[in-house]
């Protein structure tokens, strides 16, 4: 049994038209992780150069962000996908989107990294981003794994992960709050540990916006906004 | 550093290929059984109702047990790929199968609560009660104005010529195409163009004031504009009418109905809301005759 | 070194047109040929007929006299249908020329005139009762012999025994020529006489009417007959082994020889029946035998030809099938039938063998007045004439055909005419 909905049409061309928009969706998904985790590593080494390559490649992100919709307009244009067809061209312009603005959130953690760089390490913080960053990262492999594989139960757990992140990031930020207030030189520096943490938890926001999508995509129920307790019963149901 | 099971995007790729996915499964253990219809079959105070019906071309069987409402009202189309039997199964409901001598049809057919498979039940009016329209237009070779009237003439539905002219206007009007021809009634009707001929066509069978308009397949000689033309018409009467429609155009049928019934080899597979077959069938048949996977 | 593929077409090219021009030249060919046979056969006939249409006519000076027609008066039919004609037109013929004295020169003029002639005169005194007693001048139709050697059929160089025509007459046929009694003038007899002994009194009207009479018989039985049959074998028959059988019989019956349906009038008609014989009914009937094959086939045609879709639309409105066959399906199918019942006809027009086993072949004199008077129709009268010597015979025989083939040209494009005005393009 096929699983893959990419192919057996009965029009060759349109299963290649999916299949290259996966691939590049694939490709950005992959330049993507990478760029959080080199934010990620130049920010905790205090690498500028590695923080100035990120900044630089985020300019590829976004010319794959508008290539891919390009190509979703015009397979919605010439083939008038129907039920699962049309569930995937929506979640991957979905998708693209949550993609590009993780590689803004990497792109601000580099901005950041390279700030403190300059100004010198800052004396807390980089316990969280290491947590945190983790984290979030397991989270947004998880969620483009689900992608790939359409497995929604992975997707479920990935949007649960989300509220762990959420919290662990409650805490980070008293924490930081803590420090400014004992150590008020510090208060740039330590800044920008939060905005860099405040840019990780966005991305497990993202990563669970991802993991929406593919629960949209694989059951046909949108799941947004509806809560965990619901969203488990949607992906459960039969 | 942040690992994850794939790292590549080849291995990605290949991924896509050959992993199996749980959402699946729901779709894929019904793929080979379609015998048991999916979906609400039955509405409330249906204007005809279907139940067990099998039809027979000699030995061969080419409609198996299916059971079906119309709501009053509404516009049901009905999809599948070449040869599944719907063109037969819309034919059954005025019974126009009874021109083909070795078509045997068996199980009930209700026209609000009368069985027009009845034995004693006379052909004539039913017709006049569920009207048809054909694939290709087919006016008879009589003015504009004769075709329309017709069937109310040889039902006696006018008892003067005010009232048979009255008739024909509004026919025509609620057609569409009362402001082409009103200057030409007497013009024959052969000499409109394909899409006004059609028009001409419903029209005619409107004239005889039925409660149900089958269509088979209304569009699929025309070029585009007639058909939107066709398809907006469609929409219009369905306040007047209920209308049963057998398409081979998906996207007409996303297009005009209300519920979508899809058949597969004399099987009626699948009925529902048209809304929800298009963005999420249940039935992975369903699914992959409208994402264009066969058929 | 290879050759392309349009080398090879070119190569190839000359051969196929030469093909395609030797076969052009054979059908050409068979066409002029064919067209060649033709035109021979109407310059021959039409050669030898032309002359029929005029005949010689001598003009006399007759003396109505009352004392030589024994006739008081002419509203009696006794009198009038038994008065001396003969002695009138004898009279006159002594008038006109006194110098011929001797019983056999007088028998010689006698003969200048058709011995028929007395027939015309009685006609012309019924229609002018007044001349009762008075001298008219009047065209009386020339012997035959006298007919043929005015149109120039006689060899004058033959020797007298040899001749049917004497000399003594050639004298008196170059007097009446000289003095203008003797002229060359339309032969309206041929149209309004029936059959006769004498050739210049012989005309088809007889035939023309017992071929009107059998036609009216023919077409009024096999028309609806055939159109019915072919309804109820299109529209209502079960498609069955039985059915099958019939349209295999209908098809080659059309193909029987016609004389079968004549003997086949003769067994069950005149013998077991015991219909009189050689009448237009009977005669139409065997006709209608023969041409129902070709009318049902013909009608079943177009009856197919009309499209389905027509039957399904008045179907789906709900009219009922009696509806549907009298109000669609008839009316398109009608200019198709018609053609086929007009050929029909043309064909039957045509006819001899069958009308010959029924007993047409009889000598029929008068022109029948109804269906059950005796009479023969065109074709057969055609038959009867060609058997006879006489050279004005030949000629009337010849322009009978031509009579004959303008009805079946006329009646031919009529059946074009009509098909090509109600030809439907669906």
């Amino acid at each position: 049994m096929n699983s893959d909905n990419s192919s057996g049409h009965i029009s060759q061309r349109f299963d290649d038209e999916l299949d290259a928009v996966k691939s590049q969706l694939t490709e950005m998904g992959g330049i993507v992780e990478k760029q959080v985790s080199d934010a990620i590593a130049s920010l905790l080494d205090a690498d500028a150069l590695l923080a100035e390559k990120v900044v630089k490649k985020d300019k590829s992100i976004n010319t794959l962000e508008v290539s891919i919709d390009e190509d979703c307009a015009l397979i919605l244009a010439r083939r008038q996908p129907a039920a699962r067809d049309l569930r995937l061209v929506l979640s991957i312009i979905k998708t693209t989107t949550d993609l590009e603005r993780i590689g803004d959130e990497a792109d601000k953690m580099a901005t950041q990294a390279i700030n403190l760089a300059e100004e010198g390490k800052a004396p807390h913080g980089y316990v969280e981003i290491r947590h945190i960053g983790q984290h979030v990262s397991k989270m947004l492999s998880q969620a483009l794994d689900c992608f790939v594989r359409q497995d929604v139960e992975l997707a479920l757990r990935v949007a649960q992960e989300d509220k762990a992140v959420d919290l662990e990031y409650g805490t980070a930020l008293r924490a930081m709050m803590t420090y400014m207030i004992e150590d008020p030189r510090s208060i740039t520096r330590v800044m920008s540990i939060m905005w860099s943490l405040r840019a990780l938890e966005r991305i497990g926001d993202h990563a669970r916006n991802i993991a929406e999508h593919v629960i949209y995509l694989v059951k046909g129920d949108d799941v947004r906004h509806l809560g965990l307790k619901k969203m488990a019963e949607k992906v459960h149901e039969t | 550093m942040p690992s994850g099971k794939i790292t590549s995007v080849t291995e990605q790729t290949n991924q896509l290929q050959t992993a199996p996915s749980t959402g699946e499964t729901k779709l894929a253990n019904r793929a080979n059984d379609y015998s048991q219809t999916v979906g609400n079959i039955r509405v409330d105070s249906p204007k005809m109702s279907m139940s067990n019906v099998d039809v027979f071309y000699g030995d061969k069987q080419a409609i198996f047990d299916v059971s079906l409402d119309i709501a009053k009202n509404e516009v049901i189309a009905m999809i599948g790929p070449s040869g599944c039997g719907k063109s037969t199964f819309l034919r059954c409901l005025n019974r126009m199968n009874d021109t083909i001598d070795i078509c045997r049809v068996s199980g009930k057919i209700l026209l609000e609560h009368e069985d027009i498979y009845d034995a004693k039940l006379d052909v004539v009016p039913l017709r006049a009660r569920v009207g048809i329209v054909f694939q290709k237009p087919n006016p008879f070779p009589k003015s504009i104005y004769d075709n329309v009237a017709y069937g109310p003439r040889i039902h006696g539905l006018a008892t003067s010529k005010v009232e048979l002219d009255e008739i024909v206007e509004t026919s025509l009007k609620r057609a569409g195409l009362w402001n082409e021809a009103k200057d030409r009634l007497d013009q024959p009707g052969t000499g409109l163009s394909g899409g006004q001929q059609q028009r001409l066509c419903i029209a005619r069978t409107i004239a005889v004031s039925p409660e149900v308009i089958l269509m088979d397949e209304p569009c699929s000689a025309l070029d585009p504009i007639a058909t939107a033309r066709i398809e907006e018409l469609i929409d219009e009467l369905r306040s007047n009418y209920t209308i049963a429609i057998v398409t081979h155009s998906m996207q007409q049928a996303a297009r005009v109905s209300n519920r979508t019934a899809y058949f597969h080899l004399g099987y009626l597979v699948e009925v529902g809301k048209t809304n929800d077959i298009f963005t999420n069938p249940n039935h992975k048949l369903t699914e992959d005759y409208i994402t264009g996977r066969f058929g | 070194m290879s050759q392309t593929t349009i080398d090879i077409v070119n190569k190839n090219l000359a051969k196929r047109y030469a093909r395609e021009k030797r076969f052009r030249l054979l059908g050409f060919g068979s066409v002029m040929i064919g067209f060649a046979a033709l035109v021979f056969l109407l310059v021959t006939i039409v050669g030898d007929g032309w002359g029929a249409f005029k005949q010689s006519s001598v003009r006399l000076q007759l003396n109505f006299d009352q004392s030589v027609l024994s006739i008081e008066d002419v509203a009696d039919e006794e009198q009038w249908q038994y008065g001396n004609y003969i002695g009138v037109i004898k009279a006159a013929l002594r008038e006109r020329f006194p110098e011929m004295t001797s019983r056999a020169q007088k028998k010689l003029i006698y003969r200048v005139v058709s011995p028929g002639a007395d027939h015309q005169v009685r006609q012309l005194l019924k229609k002018n009762p007044e001349w009762l007693g008075s001298r008219q001048e009047v065209w009386l139709p020339a012997d035959d012999d006298i007919d043929s050697f005015v149109k120039g059929h006689v060899d004058r160089s033959l020797p007298e025994s040899d001749r049917r025509i004497k000399d003594t007459q050639i004298v008196l046929v170059d007097a009446l020529q000289e003095s203008g009694d003797l002229k060359l003038k339309f032969n309206t007899l041929l149209f309004t006489a029936g059959d006769s002994r004498e050739p210049e009194q012989a005309g088809i009207r007889g035939a023309l009417v017992g071929s009107f009479l059998t036609l009216l018989v023919t077409l009024s039985l096999s028309f609806p007959i055939g159109v019915a049959a072919a309804l109820y074998l299109e529209e209502f028959a079960p498609k069955n082994r039985f059915t099958d059988v019939i349209e295999v019989n209908i098809n080659n019956l059309a193909a029987v020889p016609s004389i079968v349906f004549g003997l086949l009038g003769l067994a069950v008609f005149l013998n077991v029946f015991g219909l009189p014989r050689s009448v237009p009914l009977l005669g139409g009937i065997v006709l209608t035998l023969m041409t129902l094959p070709t009318i049902i086939i013909s009608s079943r045609a177009a009856l197919k030809a009309v499209p389905p879709s027509i039957k399904e639309a008045a179907l789906g409105l709900g009219a009922s099938k009696m509806q549907v066959i009298f109000h669609h399906v008839l009316p398109l199918a009608l200019p198709g039938m018609l053609t086929g019942a007009i050929i029909g006809m043309a064909q039957a027009l045509g006819e001899t063998a069958p009308l010959l086993m029924i007993g047409m072949v009889a000598f029929i004199v008068d022109v029948p007045g109804s269906l059950t008077d005796p009479a023969t129709v065109l074709p057969v009268q055609i038959f009867l004439w060609s058997d006879s010597p006489e050279r004005a015979f030949i000629e009337r025989t010849s322009g009978a055909i031509m009579v004959l083939l303008t009805f079946l040209i006329t009646m031919n494009a009529i059946a074009v005419l009509l098909r090509k005005r109600f030809e439907r393009r669906w």
